[in-house]
């Protein structure tokens, strides 16, 4: 299938409701989250260009792309994380369950949607004081060893730490600290997690680890995942979105843009030929 | 071997021998200092040194007790001022200020860092000293508190900023606000450096004369209260050294022992604690 046969995405418009794959899922899909016309900046430098996409409820939805498309940018505009840049400026609208996500108190926001780093960052406290920070700040009346426990046994952590919770967060290897911290960020039950790049600081096997995780949590919350690994996209998400310089070019289902992409530049991506 | 590879071994070890030795010097110093100090002031170290007050010329005996009691008010009152400012203005430096604030911020504390401290002293003497119109412990432990809040500020400030910001990132993310994240994040994972911090400073002052001498001035009875002049230390040791007396001299090296003991056990004290806890390791 060729791109000049399949007209190109239009990326003003939502382009889930102009794929044709998409378009009959999205009839029975509901979106947690709708992202519309968003354009961002840093300064006078503008990173994202009329990005408007939706994020399927209880899916894994990837955003790929090559350094510095802008996708980490549009991840983190979900949970408001652009904020405590200096200088950083969001135009557009973000809805998670049909209201504008700008609009609320970010701190009560940012606990509906969870996130997971490029580099495991655990607190140098205990493992179970890690799990029950956001528990603690938010005050949360329920008890929090269970709470604790359940998030481990979600996080698939749970068997190898259980002995020792009081030990330092520390002494975990690399692929533990970052399945516990997916444990913290679950353990405030967000609707959303998002993870950017959460496997590119981790050895094979703990990737394959937290890939599984990632597809047996998506019943629990909706995932959003940013990678630069084209195969790890195809293999966990359901939806796959590619940007190129801050532009949306394609949101398809992922089978159908490894397959049958529509946009020659997503193509050339997919088959290695930039990047 | 060639010649060339021949000289590069020897600036080598040349290089070693020189960085060794200077190594060596460094800490030989304090311990020249300790020994110095125990042979010229050990033996006037007696229970009455810690527990009696200073003789009258000519009687021997006596010991520096007021001076003793007197140095602890005033690095107390020096800690319970100087202290809490510092760490404060640190916080608003490490995490909150922009580019120009913290600029003029920080080089305003490196500033008064490098103010003399006998220029400290004048200016307590004049605030807290005339108005009063009597010296007191109060006066000088204000004088010392003074010198204290540049130190720890700006060491506090460092390693604050040396938290990485991917923990400021990991609780914010978790829906804390900046204010919970310092308290819960930020502090205790930098807060041996910052009771490293306050130790430095809070050994910088032990020592300090100068101030002193203007406001709590000295005296050779107990200070009640916070009102009265009070003996310490350093100004016992300036006006025991000064004196014409031998015995009077050994006191005064005695006097020094003391205080370098006292910061010494602080010091360590301190670090015992400091080794509990988990640190952020470097990566």
């Amino acid at each position: 299938m060729h791109a000049s046969v399949r007209p190109a995405l239009s990326v003003n418009l939502p382009p889930i409701a102009t794929s044709p794959a998409a378009r009959e899922t999205s009839a029975v899909l509901s979106m947690r989250m709708t992202i519309s016309k968003v354009n961002f900046f840093y300064g006078s430098k503008q990173t994202l260009f009329d990005v408007s996409m939706g994020i399927a409820t209880n899916k894994v939805t990837s955003l790929i792309g090559p350094s510095g498309c802008g996708k980490s940018t549009l991840l983190r505009t979900l949970n408001r994380m652009y904020e405590i840049v200096r200088g950083a400026r969001l135009e557009g609208e973000i809805l998670l369950d049909g209201q504008n996500i700008l609009t609320q108190d970010v701190t009560s926001y940012r606990r509906r949607v969870g996130m997971v780093f490029q580099r495991p960052n655990p607190f140098p406290k205990s493992i179970f004081d890690n799990v029950a920070y956001g528990l603690r700040i938010n005050g949360s009346k329920a008890p929090i060893s269970e709470a604790v426990e359940k998030s481990l046994r979600h996080a698939a952590l749970w068997e190898e730490v259980k002995d020792h919770l009081h030990k330092s967060a520390y002494e975990l290897s690399g692929g533990q600290q970052q399945r516990l911290c997916i444990a913290r960020a679950l353990a405030v039950e967000p609707e959303v997690l998002l993870l950017d790049e959460p496997c590119s600081a981790l050895d094979p096997i703990s990737t394959a680890k937290i890939e599984e995780l990632l597809v047996q949590l998506k019943d629990l919350c909706t995932i959003v995942t940013v990678t630069h690994n084209m195969q790890q996209a195809a293999r966990i998400s359901d939806f796959t979105a590619f940007l190129l310089t801050g532009q949306l070019i394609e949101f398809s289902p992922t089978p159908q843009l490894f397959t049958t992409p529509g946009d020659s530049r997503t193509e050339a991506y997919i088959t290695g030929r930039f990047g | 071997m060639s010649p060339g590879l021949r000289w590069r071994k020897f600036v080598s070890g040349f290089m070693l021998t020189m960085t060794g030795l200077c190594a060596l010097v460094s800490v030989s110093v304090l311990f020249l200092i300790l020994g110095y100090l125990v042979y010229h002031g050990g033996t006037s170290i007696s229970w009455n040194f810690f527990t009696k007050l200073p003789a009258p010329v000519g009687e021997s005996g006596g010991g520096m007790a007021n001076a003793i009691v007197g140095s602890g008010k005033l690095l107390l009152l020096a800690t319970l001022f100087g202290v809490p400012v510092g760490f404060l203005g640190a916080i608003y430096l490490a995490e909150f200020s922009g580019g120009t604030t913290a600029f003029v911020v920080r080089y305003a504390a490196d500033l008064l860092n490098g103010v003399p401290s006998i220029v400290i002293g004048m200016f307590a003497y004049s605030l807290a000293v005339l108005p009063f119109k009597h010296f007191s412990t109060l006066a000088g432990g204000f004088a010392l508190g003074l010198m204290m809040i540049p130190i720890t500020l700006r060491s506090t400030e460092e390693f604050l900023r040396s938290v990485p910001n991917a923990l400021r990132e990991a609780s914010m993310a978790l829906g804390a606000s900046k204010w919970k994240t310092i308290t819960s994040v930020i502090v205790p994972a930098a807060y041996r450096g910052i009771l490293t911090a306050i130790l430095l400073a809070f050994a910088r002052v032990a020592g300090e004369t100068a101030p002193l001498l203007f406001t709590a001035l000295g005296n050779s009875f107990w200070s009640p209260g916070w009102h009265q002049p009070t003996a310490s230390l350093p100004v016992m040791i300036f006006t025991y050294a000064i004196a014409p007396y031998d015995d009077w001299h050994r006191q005064a090296w005695a006097a020094g022992l003391v205080l370098l003991g006292l910061i010494l056990v602080i010091n360590i004290v301190a670090r015992a604690i400091l080794s509990r806890g988990m640190a952020v390791p470097r990566s």
